[in-house]
């Protein structure tokens, strides 16, 4: 298991569903995906993709405009 | 109905080129397949150096405003089309390029950008991608 993270602090749409989904096609089973950034919309929709591909979500955070998604690959 | 959204880049316009690539890597990012038919002003955008030649679909002003938009873009932190177009490839949508307009327009497939083109073709194949498609757009 290999924790995999990804910044897209500052990015907008479409970049942090797009690098989520880019950072799951390259994790292998039983790896963590860890998403971080600032853009209001995608802390919505990323769990949206997260459902659609039929992924486990582990948790979301958020501080100070700040959010964390974990998903398990 | 499979999962697959389907869109015909027929306007060359910049706005309008950055909503197709938009939807489309949205599409793919949500574990859709994307196909993009590129046909008449939209084809000549994947001209080699063409891609950011487009102007803006309204208050062009000769340039001016699009010089303006891409100011206000590049402080919200839009990335160019150029990456866009990357992240689509890589995400396995199929660019595909229309042969009548490049016939039309003179356009020889060496004046194109080979390395993101899939497939040129004709209507028949954006009917097959497009009646499996639950999204199709016309942009």
């Amino acid at each position: 298991m290999t924790l995999i993270r990804v910044d897209c602090t500052g990015e907008t749409c479409p970049v942090p569903l797009v690098e989520t989904r880019k950072a799951l096609m390259k994790a292998k089973e039983n790896d963590i995906v860890e998403v971080v950034g600032t853009h209001p919309a995608s802390k919505k929709e990323i769990p949206m993709a997260v459902e659609a591909l039929g992924l486990e979500l582990l948790e979301i955070q958020e501080k100070d405009g700040v959010w964390k998604i974990r998903i398990q690959r | 109905m499979s999962d697959k959204t389907t869109i015909i880049v027929h306007s060359g316009d910049m706005d309008k080129i950055y909503s197709a690539l938009i939807i489309a890597n949205g599409a793919l990012a949500m574990g859709m397949e994307a196909s993009l038919f590129f046909t008449f002003w939209g084809l000549l955008r994947l001209k080699k150096g063409g891609l950011e030649k487009g102007p803006l679909s309204r208050k062009n002003m000769l340039g001016f405003g699009k010089f303006v938009m891409e100011e206000k873009m590049k402080k919200v932190g839009v990335v160019s089309l150029e990456k866009l177009l990357q992240d689509c490839k890589e995400l396995g949508g199929k660019i595909l390029a229309c042969d009548m307009t490049m016939e039309i327009m003179g356009i020889k497939k060496e004046d194109m950008r080979e390395d993101l083109i899939s497939e040129y073709c004709a209507v028949g194949t954006y009917i097959n991608e497009a009646r499996e498609s639950s999204i199709t757009l016309f942009i």
